[in-house]
């Protein structure tokens, strides 16, 4: 049942933030690219408050597959790093938290480039 | 006819775009965007067999890395953000998908400038700035003695 009801939440609460890049973006046609950046930045804001890592307590996936997750990701890991080191953790501690999705993206990416041909774009 | 300047231009092409209905978009945002979190959702519980949840929550949005991407290389991707809109930009796997498409799209300009250098025009962005707000936000709380 905890895991129906956080299915659930997952949905609501990942479609919701969505939703909100979309009214965004039907308001003011801003580009996908400063799109994700301002998700991104707002994201690892709110975590500098330590508010982002309660949303993903309560919504999983939900809070975490959004890029705004990835804007928490980044600042968690350099704070978590900072209690160990200091200041050579705000530096090591963001990209190394986040390694495995960018080494992921960068290395399918090449891939999917040597092994698919570019599709034509049809209107 | 007005004449067209800079300003003007602008408003002209948003006339002339094809409307599409906000509250459509809207919609198709919301769930696109809810069905691929409760993608998410579904991979933290299976990996979370093995792994701590913390784990199992950077391995689920690895994968849906690594299938946005292939579903980018056989163009099923775009498809589905064409009426989905933010809801297949802003998760994960936009993300990916702006890393993988240009790179293919300049694959045709080789595999150094094109599909290396390509590859992180929205991804650059996102990553640089990522980095450097994540920096600002821990060295503030830094100084402040809050960490």
């Amino acid at each position: 049942m905890d895991t129906f009801l956080m299915f659930v939440k997952a949905f609501l609460v990942g479609g919701t933030i969505c939703l909100l890049g979309q009214i965004i973006i039907n308001y003011t046609h801003l580009t996908n690219g400063k799109i994700l950046v301002i998700f991104l930045v707002l994201g690892a804001i709110l975590q500098g408050f330590g508010l982002y890592e309660k949303l993903i307590e309560f919504a999983g996936a939900g809070a975490s597959v959004p890029i705004s997750g990835f804007g928490c990701a980044l600042v968690k890991g350099a704070v978590k790093a900072a209690k160990e080191e200091g200041f050579w953790g705000v530096l090591k501690g963001g990209l190394a938290a986040c390694s495995l999705g960018i080494t992921v993206a960068i290395v399918s990416g090449y891939a999917v480039s040597v092994i698919f041909k570019p599709k034509t774009k049809d209107k | 006819m007005e004449k067209i300047t800079k300003q003007n231009y602008k408003s002209y092409v948003f006339d002339k775009m094809p409307k599409s209905s906000h509250w459509k978009n809207m919609f198709w945002a919301f769930v696109v965007g809810g069905v691929i979190c409760t993608i998410g959702q579904g991979l933290i519980e299976f990996y979370k067999i093995w792994f701590e949840v913390e784990d199992a929550s950077s391995l689920a949005s690895a994968t849906l890395v690594f299938l946005a991407a292939v579903a980018t290389g056989f163009g099923v991707y775009d498809k589905i953000g064409r009426f989905a809109g933010a809801g297949s930009t802003i998760p994960i796997t936009g993300f990916s998908n702006a890393v993988v498409s240009p790179a293919l799209e300049f694959k045709t300009e080789g595999y150094i400038y094109g599909v290396g250098a390509k590859m992180f025009l929205i991804a650059g962005p996102v990553i640089v700035n990522g980095v450097t707000i994540s920096v600002i936000v821990a060295c503030i709380l830094l100084v402040l003695g809050v960490i």
